[in-house]
């Protein structure tokens, strides 16, 4: 009997799959195909439960209005849950599908994938993740950061330091706190070149995995090395670690700058909310909050369908992020198709259409990226907020800085190989 | 595997030992062998080939584990620990001296080989629980030196790009050609796991399972066949990690940390300890049921929820009945998938006489 139960399973199983497997048309009904991987249950789903929604209601807010120069666009999702191989095997059923661009989601998934990408001359993204060098575009052709990489990042975290330090950092004991893996160390090798140019004192503080003990490192800082200003640079549930520590040894957080990873709601309600984290820095490449015309759009949609907008939407930090890369694949794909009068699109022309992106805005949503052939960060620009009576509010508009630190640094990883 | 075993009379040692005494195995073999080296990668699309990769991948790691756990009986939790230690060896040797693959694919293994009998070892002296945690230490300890010993990792990214096989004038990229190419090492694996069993050493790593006092008294060396043991399995693991290097294109360490170790265990587990087929069967069922999970959820999910939800729900849901099955597999039969696939076996042998 159990045996024929167990049979009995496999044959549903199997049934399934062999109905969906079979060829889809997409292509051929005319719509553009995009793939998207997603983290909805691994260790980051507190990015990815919001990001991808945010993906998907633009893309169906891009459709319900008619599509990208007459064609509809279709968001194909797999969630990896932050694993190689089945990133690999998502990667290829998109492939099969037909899609034409790629959100890869994860930094060891966009080096797994990177080769197959060159290979199949398929464009993907890895905003705000993956590696800082990929940002040369004649070195990784179909790869494109499309955001500040952790390079830009820590050049702009330094710069924002300064401005808060008075202008100039001579003599300033500055520390950073980073997770203990091959992302959390990247921009380390930036950070020690602006040092020794601005003449500050720099000691790093590594968080082994999977960083939810710190409170040695965060003593050391607050009480030993005395640093006059922390730039943090953690992931997953770290983040909300790090504000309760350095909350608890009495270290001012209106002197903590975190990278992008650190800086969502969830991260704040994490460490106890937002009245708990009152001064804390963040560091964004899409813009924050309610008031975007494209949100506004958002809601219109669903409330035309009679729909309540989605709950997502009040995690503003990940879902516009995730709002601001289906915008570019989008923007991408307009260009490839603009440029194709026939509508017959491949990868390659959608990689030709993402180094057309400029000064796409999506009003203040996405900052004014350059996006060229050299280079597919498109600028580094981000933007820093602070938690100010219960919500994140706005402290500098888009910028970049010590551009020529980044652009050497970038330069010496593709002479390397 | 499916074969019948009336008027089977042996006559010389060799036939009793062949590893496929009865002629309808052989031709079961040879059928299998035309299967998977002609129709599947002839006629399907390149998508499934690259599900059949990754399942591929997972055989040769698991049969490596499945002669250490399986039938050694030395519990390891350091597995992906030594698919990385193989990667790496790999990865550097292409960059820094241009060697060619299987040189390369030789060296990995060997340093795994290496690395592997001296996280094993404590097995010398503890056993069980206090032996997996002891090689659960050996994973940390590689996974740190890897991550922060940039002449090992290449850089704080701790990834080293590293160039396409070649065979000759052809270099294997695509995934038709990457299936040909693992599968090779796949049989390989299988073959030499089912000899090497059938050899002294192999007997000398079951009895030491049984029973290791009762081993030493009749003879067997414990302190070499246990280090052997474990050498044997990292070689299949740094072998492992090689062909995934290759597969991908990359070195990269967050792809060999704990969890791939927790995931070959269970692979071993679900598929049947001490045995090849249970190796094959647990690799392919851990690789492919997720995969065959999101279909059927993709199939019947969209009856009763709406796209948005359903995308949500896939995942989720797709956890739970990744944990359900395998708790229900173990449940209708403890001993894995190959004891399930035994007992329908001997069902039909004797069928539709029951009794």
């Amino acid at each position: 009997m159990r045996g024929i139960l167990a049979i009995a399973t496999a044959l549903v199983l199997a049934a399934g799959s062999l109905l969906t497997a079979a060829p889809s048309h997409a292509q051929s009904k005319g719509e553009v195909v995009i793939g998207v991987q997603c983290d909805r249950t691994g260790p980051t789903q507190i990015v990815g439960t919001v990001l991808c929604p945010g993906f998907h209601d633009y893309i169906a807010l891009v459709n319900s209005k008619g599509g990208v120069e007459g064609r509809q666009i279709k968001a194909l999702e797999i969630d990896h849950e932050y694993k190689v191989p089945p990133a690999v095997e998502s990667y290829e059923r998109h492939k099969k599908d037909g899609a034409v661009t790629m959100a890869v989601y994860g930094t060891p998934q966009i080096y797994a994938l990177a080769a197959k990408l060159t290979e199949d001359r398929i464009p993907g993204t890895s905003p705000g993740f993956g590696s800082a060098a990929a940002a040369d575009g004649i070195r990784y052709p179909y790869i494109f950061p499309i955001a500040a990489t952790y390079w830009s990042q820590g050049a702009a975290a330094v710069d924002f330091v300064k401005k808060q330090l008075g202008g100039s950092l001579k003599g300033k004991k500055i520390a950073f706190i980073f997770y203990d893996n091959p992302a959390g160390r990247e921009p380390i090798e930036v950070l020690e070149d602006i040092a020794a140019r601005e003449g500050f004192q720099l000691k790093t503080f590594a968080v082994p995995p999977p960083g939810v003990e710190m409170g040695a490192q965060v003593l050391d800082i607050a009480q030993r090395y005395k640093a006059d200003f922390v730039i943090g640079h953690l992931f997953g549930g770290a983040p909300s670690v790090s504000i309760k520590e350095f909350k608890r040894v009495g270290y001012p957080l209106k002197k903590f700058v975190s990278f992008v990873w650190g800086a969502g709601e969830a991260n704040i309600e994490g460490a106890g909310g937002f009245a708990v984290a009152e001064g804390y820095y963040v560091m964004q490449f899409a813009g924050v909050g309610p008031d975007y015309p494209v949100l506004n759009e958002i809601r219109e949609m669903y409330k035309k369908q009679g729909k309540p907008a989605p709950k997502e939407m009040a995690s503003t930090v990940f879902y516009n992020r995730g709002v601001l890369i289906a915008a570019l694949h989008v923007e991408a794909i307009r260009n490839a198709l603009k440029a194709k009068p026939d509508g017959k699109i491949t990868g390659e022309d959608a990689k030709k259409g993402f180094e057309k992106i400029s000064n796409f805005t999506l009003g203040g949503l996405v900052p004014p990226l350059k996006i060229t052939p050299n280079d597919h960060e498109g600028g580094g620009l981000v933007q820093i907020w602070q938690v100010k009576d219960g919500k994140f509010v706005k402290v500098t508009d888009w910028y970049a800085a010590y551009q020529d630190v980044v652009a050497k640094h970038i330069k010496e990883a593709g002479a390397k190989k | 595997m499916i074969q019948r075993e009336c008027g089977v009379l042996k006559t010389t040692y060799e036939a009793d030992m062949g590893l496929y005494p009865l002629p309808i195995a052989r031709w079961t073999v040879a059928a299998v062998a035309v299967l998977f080296f002609l129709v599947i990668p002839l006629t399907l699309h390149e998508y499934f080939l690259s599900v059949a990769n990754l399942v591929w991948i997972a055989i040769i790691g698991a049969l490596g584990l499945n002669i250490l756990v399986g039938y050694t009986g030395q519990v390891s939790i350091g597995h992906g620990a030594f698919m990385s230690v193989g990667a790496y060896t790999a990865a550097n040797l292409a960059n820094r001296l241009g060697s060619p693959w299987p040189v390369n694919l030789l060296a990995g293994g060997l340093m795994a080989a290496l690395i592997g009998a001296i996280v094993g070892i404590p097995s010398l002296r503890i056993k069980g629980l206090y032996l997996a945690i002891a090689t659960l230490a050996g994973q940390l300890i590689i996974e740190w030196t890897i991550n922060h010993v940039t002449f090992i990792s290449g850089g704080v990214q701790a990834s080293i790009e590293v160039a396409r096989p070649r065979l000759g004038p052809l270099v294997l990229s695509s995934q038709r050609e990457m299936y040909y190419f693992l599968l090779v090492f796949v049989v390989l694996a299988i073959v030499g796991t089912m000899n090497l069993m059938r050899t002294r050493v192999g007997r000398a790593f079951i009895a030491i399972r049984d029973h290791d006092i009762a081993a030493e008294i009749i003879g067997i060396n414990i302190f070499r066949y246990k280090l052997l043991a474990f050498a044997i399995s990292s070689f299949y693991a740094g072998v492992t990690g090689v062909l995934y290097t290759y597969f991908l294109g990359i070195a990269n360490y967050e792809q060999f940390q704990i969890g791939v170790s927790i995931d070959y265990l269970a692979m071993i587990i679900i598929g049947g300890l001490g045995s090849v087929l249970g190796s094959i069967f647990g690799a392919i069922f851990v690789t492919l049921l997720p995969i065959v999970i999101r279909y059927s959820m993709e199939a019947f999910g969209g009856i009763f929820f709406a796209p948005q939800t359903v995308l949500n729900l896939i995942p989720n849901l797709r956890l739970m009945m990744f944990g359900a099955l395998i708790i229900f597999f173990l449940i209708v039969e403890p001993e894995g998938l190959n004891r399930l696939w035994r007992n329908i076996r001997s069902y039909f042998r004797v069928w539709p006489f029951a009794y």
